[in-house]
């Protein structure tokens, strides 16, 4: 790159722009044909993957720059999933122990109450 | 810039960037590092939102609202699910597209053009945060609350307005500082090279590019929230 800059033809935009689009449209539709389930999570994560890449690929230029930059600001991003890995054994535990002391729990906390 | 070593590409490249006891980001213009530092620290912010909402809702004994039901709009008659935030979403990527755009044309110095879709892609921001404060409302005056929630469990409200709010409070500021440069590109501060109002630095289009990167991050984070919370 002779410039600092990021120059791309009009074209690559309204690609990804209508790939944005079409994915957007595929997660709603998950919704309003209600699938549920694995199939629905499964559906759910890939479109929201695909499209979070096609912004930081295309749209934030991460594609075209220097791995320095990309590693510097990806890798970290990893400890994202020891952090959401931790809490769900966390939150796991912390239902299944309430689930054992607070069987009557909606009654506990809509004041229906203990006393 | 005049880099007087030949840069290396690939992995070659990212060991001889760090170790070149220089500065490690070679190619890009230092603001636009900086701004990408700090959309990762914005990332690790949002990121413990979402973690906190799925353990509150891995957690909680009360039966969680059904976002579909709860997000549904009466339209011709019948109750669409999620019909505002689908708008939201497509509005937001509308916004993304105008402000990619934008970037392209300021590197074009086409000053006209990147103002008006500055202008655009602002519109749309507002028009975004105008709908969120309108879901807010419709959520409010339904009984939710930040610590209750007549549908279902109370950290639903908790969650919402939360993770909701501190997007919103993104895009307002994004929406602003869209207003910013537009009016920068419109004087010709860049052309100029003038410097801004707290700053000695010289005015430059990359400016609107490190704008970009903000705005697109933006977008981005409504697309977690949108599968997260809305779609989960």
């Amino acid at each position: 790159m002779a410039t600092e800059g990021q120059e791309h033809p009009i074209s690559t935009y309204f690609w990804i722009w209508g790939l944005l689009f079409v994915l957007s449209a595929f997660s709603y539709m998950v919704d309003y044909m209600a699938f549920q389930g694995y199939l629905r999570w499964s559906l759910i994560l890939i479109f929201m993957f695909l499209k979070a890449g096609l912004i930081v690929a295309v749209f934030m230029h991460m594609m075209w720059e220097r791995w320095a930059l990309i590693y510097a600001i990806l890798v970290p991003t990893l400890a994202i999933g020891v952090l959401i890995a931790l809490m769900a054994l966390e939150a796991n535990y912390v239902f299944g122990t309430r689930e054992m002391f607070f069987t009557d729990w909606r009654q506990f906390f809509q004041g229906g109450g203990h006393h | 810039m005049s880099e007087s070593v030949q840069l290396q590409p690939g992995l070659k490249g990212l060991v001889a960037d760090w170790s070149s006891d220089q500065r490690a980001f070679k190619g890009v213009p230092w603001g636009k590092a900086m701004m990408w530092i700090f959309l990762l620290s914005d990332t690790f912010v949002f990121s413990c939102f979402l973690v906190a909402y799925m353990s509150v809702r891995m957690t909680t004994m009360v039966e969680w609202p059904n976002p579909s039901e709860v997000f549904a709009l009466e339209a011709f008659g019948t109750p669409v699910p999620l019909l505002l935030i689908a708008i939201m979403t497509f509005i937001l990527i509308t916004s993304s597209g105008t402000m990619a755009m934008a970037v392209k044309f300021g590197y074009e110095k086409n000053r006209n053009v990147t103002f008006w879709l500055l202008i655009i892609t602002a519109l749309l921001g507002a028009s975004f945060v105008g709908m969120q404060a309108f879901e807010w409302t419709k959520l409010i005056q339904e009984g939710v609350r930040p610590w209750s929630n007549p549908m279902g469990a109370p950290q639903f409200g908790a969650a919402f307005f939360m993770i909701t709010g501190f997007h919103g409070t993104h895009v307002t500021f994004g929406v602003i500082f869209l207003i910013i440069i537009a009016i920068k590109v419109r004087r010709g501060d860049f052309d100029h090279e003038r410097p801004g109002f707290m700053t000695g630095r010289k005015g430059r289009y990359e400016m609107v590019e490190t704008m970009g990167l903000y705005w697109h991050f933006v977008d981005l984070v409504w697309v977690f929230i949108f599968a997260f919370f809305y779609l989960w």
